[in-house]
């Protein structure tokens, strides 16, 4: 359901960590077409990120952050074969999240 | 629950939540260090200085030293990407708030242990407006804008 992706790449000498999760990111304000109603508020509030097990960025994010947020954050230090951790819950208290190396 | 209760219950916590960001509006640095607590009161302002407040406790900022990487004209305004970078020394906190959204605050994100003063997401606008970008470093504010225009809006069906 929830599919989070999670991958690294080189960026001007420093390394960009990209998020990318699978969400509806529902603002409340939408009307669904066929029954007319709004449909809930259903967001991500919070994303985090790792590096070896240390927290090096964390989001809070709002409704207006898109459908499907792509994250991006640039960490200098890391090197290949670091740990990065990626883990995020919304307001309906679902939660998810990926790992991955740094290069890999 | 009976539902009077239920009500009752829900009535004196709206009205207590208001007291509470009336009494902590210039308190709520605190607050930021619990990682782990949504600032729900800066989410739910309905401008830039409210939200810039209840996020940073000031919402005075110096312009400069912001690089803002978004679209000048934005077709679709429910995915409009934008990259923020900057180059002030120990950044630890940038916010992005569209101006014309009705709540402004898109997203805050604190860095640290080695992040850089780099963040870029998708966002959603509702009209043309202003985005405004606010970078702490320091304990200061450091601020930047920029005009997006929207072809359609992204909020609502």
């Amino acid at each position: 359901m929830n599919e989070t992706k999670l991958k690294t790449r080189p960026k001007d000498g420093a390394t960009e960590i990209l998020v990318l999760v699978n969400h509806p990111m529902e603002t409340g304000q939408r009307v669904d077409p066929k029954t007319k109603e709004k449909v809930p508020a259903h967001w991500i509030q919070n994303l985090s990120i790792e590096l070896n097990g240390k927290t090096v960025a964390d989001v809070d994010m709002g409704v207006a952050i898109s459908k499907d947020p792509l994250i991006a954050v640039a960490v200098k230090s890391a090197k290949k074969g670091d740990k990065v951790k990626v883990s995020w819950s919304d307001n309906k208290g679902q939660k998810g999240g990926a790992e991955t190396t740094v290069g890999a | 629950m009976n539902p009077i209760n239920r009500r009752t219950f829900l009535k004196g916590t709206v009205a207590g939540g208001v007291v509470a960001v009336a009494a902590t509006a210039g308190l709520l640095k605190p607050t930021r260090v619990l990682a782990a607590a949504w600032p729900a009161a800066a989410f739910d302002a309905k401008s830039i200085d409210d939200a810039l407040k209840g996020l940073y406790g000031s919402s005075a900022a110096t312009p400069g030293a912001i690089t803002i990487k978004a679209p000048l004209q934005a077709e679709n305004g429910a995915v409009v990407p934008i990259a923020v970078s900057t180059s002030l020394p120990k950044v630890d906190s940038i916010a992005i708030l569209v101006a014309g959204n009705a709540n402004p605050l898109v997203a805050s994100v604190n860095l640290m242990n080695g992040a850089e003063g780099y963040f870029s997401a998708r966002m959603k606008m509702g009209k043309t407006s202003n985005v405004q970008v606010v970078a702490r470093a320091g304990g200061k504010l450091h601020t930047a804008s920029q005009e997006i225009k929207v072809t359609v809006g992204g909020c609502g069906g």
